[in-house]
């Protein structure tokens, strides 16, 4: 390479590594040293602790029990999401009457694409303030006023649903999944489309039902979309901060509540490093995050892992 | 996290969405059971994404008193006066702000990681492919594993609550799907029109302007697009950044904060109608870029995923 390409190489590279550098990198590794400090954060002075931190963690209950939420959410968001997701997805491209020798859409799959995959574009602020109105604890929320109309629940007694323990992360889930079906409807179906017809047809004249297709034409095809919908919907999983920080009572700070019962890692570490102020605190429960998205992330692809299909 | 960024990285990353005719021929009997079935479900699911949003929109009409009664009633004052109402409770300037941030972020963060992705993906130099892991890498880590650091080093550089810090920070946080992305894409463009461009004497810079970079205008739309949701939706860091430091230092909240703040607000104020027409008026624009883009949105949004 000759010098004048090195300088445009390295003109070129410049700024984008070095605003990289500063805002994710940098602070990234500086959590690791900041984790074994007991650094309040207002003042510049700090004592090295060791893992005192660490320690504290495996005795916070509120710490414990919003890693149990999190794992709660890693299991039934994506499994509800995907289901749905593909259910539809198969609904949208293939369960259309047969009226042509082969598998077709539904008529309106154009349609409910483009209803379905709206909530996405939706911020999860808008999301949360809509969800808030549905769940309202009176009549006047849509959830309630429905069920007492239906003659389900008393109109004098209406569910609480962000405010009993029960019902609270399932009242979550469900956001989360409205929220995310569309996503994965669409991406599904992106994958569906791209397996040849011919396979399908050759099953059709096998004699196959819909229901043997897509057990043993579509969902093995489909895996590696599957696999990639499953991390995607755990990393969704092991945040939840958005939702639960404005949709449930305030535990001090960044919702959580009633009693910590929606409390999950991320608000939980909010709490400590905005509101109670220990960030060096904070910055361990955000290496425990690490920890466990890496954990979470190996596990999956093992678990999931199958021989690829090439078509 | 690793898996869909390895699984991607070797293959082109746009792929139009395959458009497919059934054949000649005729089959009958067998699923209009199922058709039914999957007509009535795929319309439930439908209704359930619809309702929720109309009858917010409604409710914005609504009286407080009417709202906490009951949940289907209809309005009696069909009045856009709450909608004014909202924009002058902090939504115009909620929204202002979100606008001047991405005005200059998502420009900005297409460029920038153009720039990068480009040289990564075209120039062979010591240490290219470490670079390019150290850019991808970023996707792997939850955010919330920098906020403490992150928010001391904005604040060091006295950027806390100003917009160009946040521009800056949101330019920072989209380097690696856009490095990644771009990247995927600038591999599968041609190089014998970049070589003749070269031969014809034009610069390497000059060649990435006027020759390399609207070519790729393709993957530039995808990304742009979902880095322009992505940024327009953030919440976490706008939490953290985005706090008047002191008594005289005005709140600059983009939208998602300033919603959650006048949720809080008017919860207290018992002026449900004024947050939900803040509601409304923040979903305007999405729903019009969504149904004017539909295709690219969805595109741009699954294409990452995509194989």
């Amino acid at each position: 390479m000759r010098k004048g390409q090195y300088r445009f190489v390295a003109g070129f590279l410049f700024v984008p590594v070095a605003l990289y550098l500063i805002f994710v990198i940098w602070p990234y590794i500086q959590t690791f040293g900041y984790s074994l400090t007991d650094w309040k954060g207002q003042s510049q002075t700090f004592k090295f602790v060791g893992l005192d931190n660490y320690r504290a963690l495996f005795h916070d209950d509120v710490f414990l029990k919003a890693i149990w939420h999190n794992i709660q959410f890693l299991v039934f968001i994506p499994v509800v999401t995907i289901l749905l997701g593909l259910f539809f997805a198969f609904m949208v491209n293939a369960g259309g009457r047969s009226r042509a020798g082969g598998v077709s859409g539904v008529a309106g799959s154009k349609f409910y694409k483009i209803v379905y995959f709206f909530p996405q574009v939706l911020s999860l602020a808008i999301v949360a303030v809509l969800f808030n109105a549905v769940y309202r604890s009176d009549g006047g929320g849509m959830l309630n006023g429905l069920l007492i109309k239906l003659g389900l629940v008393d109109a004098e007694n209406p569910v609480e649903w962000l405010n009993e323990p029960g019902f609270v992360r399932w009242a979550l889930i469900l956001v989360v999944v409205w929220h995310g079906v569309g996503f994965y409807l669409v991406l599904f179906s992106a994958a569906m489309q791209s397996i040849p017809r011919d396979i399908y047809e050759a099953a059709l004249i096998d004699g196959a039902s819909r229901t043997q297709s897509f057990f043993r034409i579509t969902l093995p095809l489909l895996w590696d979309a599957v696999q990639t919908a499953w991390v995607y919907l755990g990393i969704v999983a092991m945040d939840m901060f958005v939702l639960v920080a404005s949709m449930t009572q305030n535990m001090g700070a960044y919702g959580g509540g009633p009693d910590h019962a929606s409390d999950v890692m991320s608000t939980v570490m909010m709490r400590n490093f905005l509101y109670f102020g220990k960030s060096g605190y904070a910055c361990a429960m955000g290496v425990v995050m690490l920890l466990l998205t890496l954990v979470l992330s190996v596990v999956t692809l093992r678990a999931t892992r199958r021989d690829r299909i090439e078509f | 996290m690793s898996a869909p960024i390895k699984e991607t990285a070797a293959v082109p990353a746009v792929r139009p969405v395959a458009k497919t005719r059934p054949g000649p021929g005729e089959r009958k009997g067998e699923g209009v059971v199922l058709n039914v079935f999957s007509h009535g479900f795929l319309a439930l699911w439908a209704l359930l994404i619809v309702l929720p949003l109309l009858w917010l929109v409604l409710s914005s009409f609504k009286t407080d008193a009417q709202i906490g009664g009951s949940a289907f009633g209809w309005p009696q004052h069909w009045s856009l006066d709450v909608f004014s109402r909202a924009w002058s409770k902090g939504i115009g300037d909620y929204f202002l702000n979100t606008v001047i941030v991405l005005v200059f972020s998502v420009p900005l963060t297409m460029l920038l990681g153009s720039m990068a992705a480009y040289v990564l993906a075209r120039y062979p130099f010591w240490g290219n492919r470490f670079l390019y892991y150290f850019f991808v890498a970023g996707a792997m880590f939850p955010v919330f594993l920098a906020l403490v650091p992150l928010f001391f080093m904005v604040k060091r550089l006295d950027m806390l609550n100003t917009f160009q810090g946040l521009i800056l920070v949101y330019i920072a946080y989209s380097m690696p799907f856009t490095v990644f992305f771009m990247h995927a894409f600038f591999r599968t463009l041609p190089t014998a029109v970049f070589e003749a461009a070269i031969l014809d004497g034009a610069s390497h810079t000059r060649t990435f302007f006027q020759v390399m970079l609207p070519m790729a205008k393709p993957g530039l739309i995808s990304v742009g697009i979902f880095n322009t949701l992505g940024q327009w939706n953030q919440f976490i860091l706008p939490t953290v950044l985005m706090q008047p430091q002191s008594g005289d230092d005005p709140e600059r909240y983009v939208l998602t904060q300033g919603l959650i703040q006048l949720q809080q607000q008017m919860g207290y104020a018992s002026d449900l109608p004024v947050l939900f027409a803040g509601v409304t008026i923040a979903m305007i624009p999405m729903l019009v870029v969504y149904l004017s883009f539909q295709r690219q949105v969805q595109a741009g949004l699954t294409s990452a995923t995509l194989k």
